[in-house]
């Protein structure tokens, strides 16, 4: 286990090494600092001056151990555009990206287990292969139009007038299919609630929830139909197997082999993929959060890079590769915690 | 006769591919459908009523009229008209082109790199392997979008904004290219690795060729069907980069739109009530990317039922 650990976190730290290297030459090739502190007016000697004085003219592994010594102290250097330390600037952004990422993974949850684990048991049922059919369609559809058609749907609203007037099933249907909308579509709301530092929470306000419905389940939408199939897919394999026709041959009552012994064992793969997923999940939200005005680092993002702000550029890039390092490190210890039968220190199959 | 007379077209129609081809409903729908699609696309200069890169053709006075069936709308635009006032129809047309282009083009450069680094981190080994799969692995963890937005946005923030519009198509094409390689790369890897062991590769290193020659001549052709089911797959993951892309800003632009430019510029106006403007261009862009997976579906199937889909 020790040889494990250590061999997942020496990884996890070339690969951030790699990170903060490929960080430092995009500021180093796209950013001239001189240009930004100084006008027109300075001479040439004085740049020159100035050059020697911030050190720009050292070796670039000088340079780079200084970039790297500061991003150890948390320092990223200050944001062009608010003029505030880059990480101050991440921190006030990051609660909002948080908590659509938490309300979308409870959608995701509380929806792909029951209709992944329905599936599985009764795959010839019409209504596993109508879910199974929603969920195709559902990947071939980019997340920023499926939130288009959200905002649409329920906050512009639509009338549908295509069915005779006249008729009460026309009446019907025209009335059913046609919606008032009025959910709000962009932005979190004046309602936040001040939980500690820089977080200020949507989810205890009314108007905070309705402000995150629709970018949840935008959010939501793209990744379930992966984790329905998956569950479906593993949960069919694991009820294959020779311990459930045994728990069955026992005579033990359905629901308790299906949600005690075969959703156990369909559940390690899925913490896997759902880790991995994350990484997936950042660039949606990125997707998500242009939609919907959400102020979260996604667009902040967008919006450094519309205004050349490249120290937040770079400081993104650093702190959401640790996100991805961190978190992709902790699924694979915790797997190999939860699953003994895993090949600690061998190679990927 | 025997098979050996038969021509190449008689040898495919007694094939199994086209047996379980006939056989497949969804499969010979989704065909006609993209075959449509990209008739309509490629021939675009000569179905679209106007040509949308002509500023000379657009009136504004036309701009935001509704498709024909609404209140409004004016017959010579069948799908009405975008902000500018160019017809829906000839800029969907046209966009269908840049989409399909890029995705193309993008799964011909990543299938180029996928199989080089694939057979050679697969016949080689040992360290090139460990290093080639690691960076894939990393690649892979951080999902390629991500990698696409962050190589897309570092473009864009050095080239400037008119100098990236100009070149975009290269620029997408080269970004999701690079994006998207490891998916291939480990299905040729692992193909590489069971062929690998086979007879004819002993004989080969036996009669003495050259390692380049046992890799591209001999191995590769027997991993071809793998590579073919995961790229018609990417053709629709890249298209769907693209228009992602493209939505963000950071990729087509409004002058030579895309599908996902085409959304991105509706998307202004869609609270104003101009819904056609960014839903039909999207309707368009899903269609086009379901028909190409259910076709890589089924190929998948056919070709291979145990192959693993990126």
């Amino acid at each position: 286990m020790l040889a494990f650990l250590v061999q997942r976190i020496s990884q996890a730290v070339l690969v951030m090494f790699v990170i903060s290297v490929i960080a430092f030459a995009i500021q180093d090739g796209l950013g001239d600092p001189l240009q930004e502190m100084v006008g027109m007016s300075v001479s040439m000697e004085e740049r020159e001056a100035l050059r020697e004085e911030l050190g720009l003219n050292d070796s670039m592994v000088v340079q780079y151990l200084r970039f790297a010594g500061n991003a150890l102290q948390g320092d990223l250097g200050n944001s062009y555009f608010y003029g505030k330390p880059t990480l101050e600037v991440i921190a006030e952004h990051l609660p909002a990206t948080l908590e659509l990422v938490i309300g979308a993974s409870l959608i995701i949850m509380f929806l792909s287990v029951p209709i992944g684990v329905y599936a599985a048991i009764k795959p010839q049922a019409w209504l596993a292969k109508f879910f199974m059919g929603v969920s195709t369609v559902g990947i071939s559809i980019p997340v920023f139009l499926t939130a288009i058609v959200l905002i649409q749907i329920y906050s512009i609203g639509i009338t549908i007038e295509w069915f005779p007037e006249d008729t009460g099933w026309g009446r019907w249907l025209n009335g059913a299919l046609t919606t008032e909308g009025g959910l709000p579509s962009y932005g979190r709301g004046d309602e936040l609630t001040h939980l500690f530092g820089t977080w200020y929470s949507g989810f205890f306000s009314t108007d905070g929830i309705m402000h995150l419905v629709l970018p949840c389940v935008s959010l939501a939408s793209i990744m379930l139909p992966l984790f329905i199939r998956l569950i479906r897919a593993e949960m069919m394999e694991v009820l294959q197997s020779d311990y459930i026709r045994y728990a069955r041959a026992k005579g033990l009552s359905s629901v308790r082999i299906n949600f005690l012994h075969a959703l156990k064992n369909t559940m390690l793969p899925v913490i896997t993929v759902g880790g991995v997923q994350v990484g997936v999940m950042v660039a949606y939200t990125i997707l998500t959060e242009t939609v919907f005005q959400w102020p979260g680092v996604g667009l902040m993002f967008l919006e450094a890079i519309t205004r050349s702000d490249i120290p937040l550029i770079v400081a993104y890039l650093m702190v959401v590769g640790l996100i991805f390092v961190i978190t992709n490190t902790l699924v694979d210890l915790v797997y190999g915690l939860v699953n003994p039968t895993v090949k600690l220190t061998g190679k990927k199959a | 006769m025997t098979t050996a007379t038969l021509s190449r077209w008689n040898r495919f129609r007694e094939s199994f591919l086209w047996y379980s081809f006939k056989r497949d409903k969804v499969a010979i729908a989704s065909s006609i459908v993209l075959l449509l699609m990209v008739l309509a696309a490629v021939f675009a200069p000569l179905f679209a009523p106007t040509d949308p890169y002509d500023l000379a053709q657009i009136d504004i006075m036309n701009s935001e009229l509704p498709p024909v069936g609404m209140p409004g709308a004016d017959s010579a635009f069948p799908l009405g008209t975008d902000a500018q006032g160019r017809d829906m129809l000839s800029t969907i047309l046209y966009g269908t082109r840049v989409s399909l282009l890029i995705g193309f083009g993008a799964v011909v450069l990543q299938a180029a790199l996928g199989i080089l680094f694939g057979l050679l981190a697969g016949y080689l080994g040992g360290r090139v392997d460990s290093i080639l799969m690691r960076i894939a692995d990393v690649q892979l963890s951080f999902s390629t979008l991500m990698v696409a937005i962050i190589v897309g946005a570092v473009f864009k923030a050095s080239f400037g904004n008119l100098m990236f519009g100009e070149i975009a198509i290269y620029m997408l094409i080269f970004i999701i290219g690079v994006a998207e390689w490891p998916q291939i790369a480990r299905t040729v890897r692992a193909s590489v690795l069971a062929e690998k062991k086979k007879e004819y590769v002993d004989a080969a290193k036996v009669m003495g060729f050259r390692t380049n020659r046992i890799m591209f001549r001999h191995i590769l052709p027997n991993t071809l069907s793998p590579i073919f089911v995961i790229a018609t797959v990417q053709i629709a993951n890249a298209i769907i980069s693209e228009a992602a892309l493209s939505f963000l800003g950071l990729g087509m632009p409004e002058t030579q739109p895309s599908l996902g430019s085409l959304i991105k510029s509706g998307f202004d106006y869609i609270q104003s009530g101009s819904w056609w403007i960014t839903l039909i261009p999207g309707l368009v862009l899903v269609v086009l990317v379901l028909v190409i997976n259910l076709l890589g579906d089924w190929l998948r199937d056919v070709m291979n039922p145990r192959l693993y889909k990126g």
